[in-house]
């Protein structure tokens, strides 16, 4: 029955059915295409065409399946557990509809920055290595097998190092910068690759939901719990977990603003995907040290890392760098979410996960409009420059009240969430109403920071013999779509709440969520 | 006591056991190490070990290679497979893949020293980090002002 129901289904098969492919296709064929015409002048425009693609593909996506349902997609009509399956649910139709929507959005002002930053005869490759980035940032979302998690984990990572290590144009110090996150990000990805090897000698096979399926009861072999150790750490590397975070600064700060744009916004969300992914649908929350390790390592790190890296951020004399620490904070709070175990927490930590990407993009915008009117992004070449930028410097504050939390941006609703999170948890156990404090705390910590950032751009005087105008076109138009993005997001709240409680449904599901689609009847 | 010094165990175990004396030889060096290529070096190290593990993994006891019988009487012959038994392939062609990602990053890390290299004058972990601490305090001078600055 299989084999004829396999038959009708191929030759039924219409491009629609297709997408999850060609998410992945199209960037990853566009990136060969730049290097083989070579062209300076073809580069751009071939690379925001797939990002368009793909973002439009990302968006059928996520239409399809924000119900509940899911699209599994066989490679090479190969049933699923012997075959690569990607398999698409609201959790990561939603990560990758913000990874694709913040690859396509930042181009058009990568454009401009990137002849500023980077030296003229990289630019075509400059371009294809973001192609090959993007690949792997929508490939590691997603797939459905665990191998292909760290291949694409490893396309994203080494176009990642080649990314930054072209800020070395303006600053020697990208290359250290890069060679440091590359030691750190192989470490990391190696640890991943340990943990799958322990997860294929319990279970012999590679299929996620194939995977859940098979240690569902195996909560006590060791093999697999060493594992799951493995996975986390390997994974926190990526993710800047707060004692894992040491690579993050100094790559941002001294990497082409672009490339913080499209790093703070993307790279570190997809890896926050893939701890979700294992930490809920693989091994699931039933597992004792699954819970213990969400309680008792990621709550206080989480909190530390809130804490510790919004404090450093408030004493930077860089925008960069300043926004570099926030990033470590608000992963925090996402990991805070997580560790909360609850509907509540998931669907803050995911919505978290959107606000912050499109909110540390859009500030990281701003610093990149600083970096290309002033040569630089510290506090001093930038002051009073809110009286002769006041459209870029305008949309800087938005994002900045977004990341504080001001009620009317989007992320006041992911922190609200966060604290109602846990005020529920602080019903069973009083602890966390210090929680729900720390939180607010915490955020009192980030208005310090952002204020500074205000201050320095309009409270001062500015440089009378400062050039510095209004940034272009070409960069404005991106950082006032997000900065409407972020207001729009802040008052609409239902398209994005329905969708990220969706998937915090699913996730919480565990292995239920996961069950192999022949089981469910769904398209073989 | 026999719990903790089990042989038959641990001579039953001794992969895993060259294994994490290959990994934490690989993990040391890359932290131990100051000079930039000798880092390389032992991720290098630390890698191969993972590619140890996982062909290890694939091994069955009593099997030969995978390699499908060319042999025509072998491949007709049910009878004759009977019994032999395969390592398993699937963990051996993952490890493939890793080694060309291990190669890739191996490149790529040296091209970085390289360039490094070039612009410090220098591929001491030590030493760089003394120029970017001279780099940063010049900064901080010159643009430190917001915070108070350094002098």
């Amino acid at each position: 029955m299989a084999v004829t129901a396999h038959v009708a289904e191929t030759t039924a098969r219409t491009l629609a059915d297709h997408l999850p492919i060609l998410l992945v296709l199209v960037p990853f064929c566009t990136a060969p295409l730049i290097v083989l015409f070579g062209s300076r002048r073809l580069a751009w425009p071939l690379a925001f065409i797939a990002s368009l693609a793909a973002f439009v593909i990302a968006f059928l996506l996520l239409l399809t399946v924000r119900e509940g349902n899911f699209v599994s997609y066989t490679l090479g009509g190969w049933a699923p557990p012997l075959g690569i399956e990607y398999r698409v649910d609201a959790a990561n139709a939603f990560v990758l509809l913000l990874i694709s929507g913040i690859g396509a959005i930042t181009l058009p002002f990568a454009y401009v920055s990137v002849k500023d930053e980077v030296r003229k005869r990289d630019h075509t490759l400059f371009y294809a290595a973001w192609m090959l980035c993007l690949t792997g940032l929508l490939g590691m979302v997603v797939t459905g097998d665990a191998f292909n998690v760290f291949v694409f984990l490893e396309i994203s990572s080494l176009s990642t190092y080649v990314l930054v290590a072209q800020g070395a144009a303006r600053d020697r110090r990208a290359l250290t910068a890069a060679y440091d996150y590359l030691i750190m990000g192989t470490i990391g990805a190696t640890f991943f690759v340990i943990g799958l090897g322990m997860l294929y000698m319990a279970t012999g096979t590679l299929n996620l939901a194939d995977l859940a399926d098979r240690i569902a009861d195996q909560g006590a072999n060791r093999t697999v719990r060493s594992g799951f150790a493995f996975i986390i750490v390997g994974m926190g590397l990526k993710v800047a977990m707060f004692p894992l975070h040491l690579w993050l600064p100094k790559a941002y700060t001294f990497a082409p603003s672009a490339v913080s744009v499209l790093l703070s916004a993307t790279a570190t969300k997809a890896a926050i995907y893939v701890v979700l992914r294992f930490t809920f649908s693989v091994y699931n929350p039933n597992f004792s040290f699954t819970t213990n390790t969400l309680e008792i390592i990621f709550a206080p790190l989480a909190i530390i890392a809130m804490f510790s890296a919004s404090f450093v951020a408030v004493f930077q004399t860089n925008f960069k760098r300043m926004l570099a620490y926030s990033s470590i904070a608000q992963v925090g709070y996402i990991l805070l979410g997580i560790a909360f175990l609850s509907e509540t927490g998931l669907t803050a930590a995911i919505l978290h996960i959107f606000n912050h990407g499109i909110t540390k993009a859009l500030l990281f915008m701003g610093a990149g409009a600083l970096v290309l009117r002033t040569g630089g992004s510290f506090y001093t070449q930038a002051a009073g420059l809110g009286r002769k930028m006041p459209i870029t410097c305008g949309a800087f504050v938005i994002g900045g009240l977004s990341l504080i939390g001001v009620p009317g941006t989007a992320g006041f609703l992911s922190k609200f969430l966060l604290v109602q999170a846990a005020l529920e948890k602080a019903a069973d156990n009083a602890m966390y109403l210090a929680v729900a404090v720390a939180i607010v705390l915490s955020s009192l910590l980030s208005v310090v920071y952002v204020w500074r950032a205000i201050e320095v751009l309009f409270l001062q005087e500015p440089d009378p013999n400062s050039t510095a105008t209004e940034a272009p076109l070409m960069m404005l138009i991106p950082m006032w779509i997000l900065a409407a993005a972020v207001i729009w997001f802040g008052f609409s709240t239902d398209f994005l709440y329905d969708t990220a409680n969706q998937a915090a449904l699913g996730l919480l599901d565990g292995s239920k969520g996961m069950l192999p689609a022949a089981i469910l009847g769904g398209a073989q | 006591m026999s719990q903790f010094l089990n042989f038959q165990f641990l001579a039953g175990h001794a992969h895993y056991l060259l294994f994490i004396l290959l990994m934490m030889t690989g993990l040391f060096i890359v932290v131990d190490k100051t000079n930039l290529v000798k880092k390389i070096v032992g991720l290098n190290i630390f890698q191969v070990s993972v590619f140890m593990f996982y062909v290890s993994i694939g091994k069955v006891n009593g099997g030969t290679a995978p390699i499908f019988p060319m042999d025509a009487k072998y491949h007709v012959d049910k009878e004759a497979m009977i019994g032999v038994a395969y390592s398993n392939p699937l963990p051996h062609v993952l490890i493939l893949t890793a080694i060309v990602v291990g190669i890739a990053t191996t490149s790529l890390g040296l091209a970085l020293i390289v360039r490094i290299r070039e612009s410090f004058d220098t591929i001491d972990e030590e030493d760089i980090l003394s120029i970017e601490l001279q780099m940063t305090y010049d900064d901080n001078r010159k643009y430190g002002d917001a915070m108070g600055g350094l002098s």
